[in-house]
């Protein structure tokens, strides 16, 4: 490690070390190795954090991610300034009795603060790495969640933003970016021509980008799903975990989470086994799963679950493995089974969730239906994004009702018209009242 | 017939500081034999033990990742554009 560890037992000792050749970097903005260009991950000295990270030291922190704060990269002395997490964890009884579930939860990051996606949790630690490296200008490239959350943290913190979206993006998620005062730069490709640039603008301009050179770090901010998810269920870890996959990075952040909780004593040891939920238009870490690869074959993305489709995912050679090692499993849906996911998850648990968390629902439906998760299990399904952000995916689902006239009788006829059967009570039931 | 090579800034230490240079070579196969005899320690840094490009890089002919091309022996064209890059630009969205 970079510094000693008997020197500063009030401050975490973290570094980014490449995960194959083991080489170490200290801490600055870089996501690849120098030498054989695989990314850097953030490594802890878990002894610079014993007996500071209590499940009572985390109880007296605030309620959002920086009650786990010793066990984030964050710059000794940084103050966060931005609520962010402490999602609910909800027990789906509804959902699960569709389904066949009987102990189900699910983790809602639908309503993370401040911009309704899970995003919210990596790009806050990011930011507050920007910060501390010094950096005016933050950015991205995205075509959604991330840009909005970096738009809007940045706007809080004071930093400028400059976000790069592929030139046809849909209109609303321009705006909600916008809103918050970010440079919005429209680039004439896809969105793997957007990120390609942004990895060579960030090798030439001295610009923090969340997704690129701030990585290592930003990656960090996921494992706060899965201290939650221990900490609401009453410092347990759970069977199984079902979780959506882009990059590949959030399920095995989850794992590298649960892993510090049973070092650190928090939790009891279990083999919490990891099951990946991806779209059937873009499954490669799916694919790499179910042929037993591990490597990744790169597709071209075409689902509507636009928020996981990355078809050469950086982290997707790692998640599969790890998904393997865990004994767990990887599914994926076709665009009709995600539409029909939103749709259950909110008439069962009131949850709206966008296209990718209608592929995590469906996904767990499978998982069920097909034995590999059993009924009494404790399984947690991670609800990553806001169906609010995409609801054209659900254009044409429902019909235009008619406008029915502001008459008791008009509207007992229209509800006669739908069903034949209308509830107002009956004269004589009335009068026994 | 000449193609222009870039690398990233993180491997230019290896090429007298160039980021962009030109090669003849027919294809990416070619093109790591020629770094073996131009930059050595930048073939040393790109590729595996057994000769391959290493898995975390990424190569892109013309906007196009070179797998959906063909792979190693995907015939290089006058005035292609040949780019090296750690595939962390896999990124998320």
């Amino acid at each position: 490690m970079a510094s000693s560890v008997s020197e500063n037992l009030s401050q975490t000792v973290y570094e980014l070390r490449c995960n194959e050749c083991g080489k170490s970097f200290g801490n600055r903005p870089l996501s690849a190795c120098e030498d054989c260009l695989a990314p850097l991950e953030v490594h802890y000295d878990l002894e610079s954090v014993r007996g500071r990270f209590t499940r009572e030291s985390i109880a007296a922190g605030p309620a959002n991610i920086w009650r786990y704060k010793e066990l984030l990269p964050i710059p000794a002395g940084y103050q966060p300034d931005l609520p962010v997490g402490f999602t609910p964890l909800i027990r789906a009884k509804n959902l699960g009795k569709r389904i066949g579930a009987n102990n189900l939860f699910i983790k809602n990051d639908s309503v993370c603060f401040p911009t309704l996606s899970f995003k919210d949790r990596v790009v806050s630690v990011a930011l507050a790495n920007a910060q501390a490296f010094g950096f005016a200008t933050v950015g991205c490239s995205s075509t959604g969640n991330l840009a909005n959350s970096v738009a809007a943290q940045a706007a809080r913190l004071g930093l400028k933003a400059t976000i790069l979206v592929p030139a046809d993006l849909e209109a609303a998620k321009i705006l909600n970016t916008q809103v918050y005062g970010a440079r919005l730069v429209r680039i004439d490709g896809n969105y793997d021509h957007v990120n390609r640039l942004c990895t060579q603008i960030a090798d030439e301009y001295n610009w923090g980008f969340v997704n690129v050179n701030l990585r290592p770090y930003y990656a960090e901010g996921s494992k706060t799903v899965g201290y939650e998810i221990a900490e609401q269920l009453g410092w347990k870890l759970p069977d199984n975990i079902v979780c959506p996959m882009a990059g590949g990075s959030l399920i095995r952040k989850i794992r590298k989470a649960f892993k510090e909780l049973i070092a650190l004593g928090l939790v009891e040891p279990k083999e919490v086994r990891f099951f990946g939920a991806q779209a059937t238009g873009c499954s490669p870490i799916s694919q790499a799963v179910k042929n037993g690869w591990d490597y990744i074959e790169p597709q071209k993305p075409n689902t509507i679950a636009r928020s996981l489709a990355i078809g050469n995912p950086a982290d997707g050679p790692a998640a599969a493995k790890m998904i393997q090692e865990t004994g767990g499993w990887a599914e994926d849906v076709s665009d009709i089974e995600i539409v029909s996911g939103i749709q259950e998850l909110a008439e069962t648990e009131g949850i709206f969730t966008e296209t990718a968390g209608g592929v995590t629902t469906s996904v767990t439906a499978r998982l069920y239906a097909h034995g590999r998760i059993s009924p009494d299990e404790l399984t947690v399904t991670v609800i990553t994004g806001n169906g609010l952000k995409t609801t054209d995916a659900l254009e044409g689902r429902f019909i235009a009702e008619p406008a029915v006239k502001p008459k008791l009788a008009a509207f007992d006829e229209y509800l006669r018209s739908l069903d034949g059967t209308p509830e107002i009570a009956a004269e004589e039931e009335l009068a026994t009242v | 017939m000449s193609v222009k090579v870039v690398i990233p800034t993180a491997l230019a230490r290896h090429t007298d500081g160039q980021k962009t240079f030109h090669s003849e070579a027919a294809n990416l196969t070619a093109l790591l034999t020629e770094f073996d005899a131009k930059f050595p320690a930048l073939s040393e840094n790109v590729k595996d033990e057994h000769g391959k490009l290493r898995k975390f890089i990424n190569v892109y002919v013309n906007d196009e990742d070179i797998r959906f091309l063909g792979g190693d022996t995907h015939a290089f064209e006058d005035g292609d554009e040949v780019m090296l890059i750690p595939s962390i630009a896999g990124g998320s969205r």
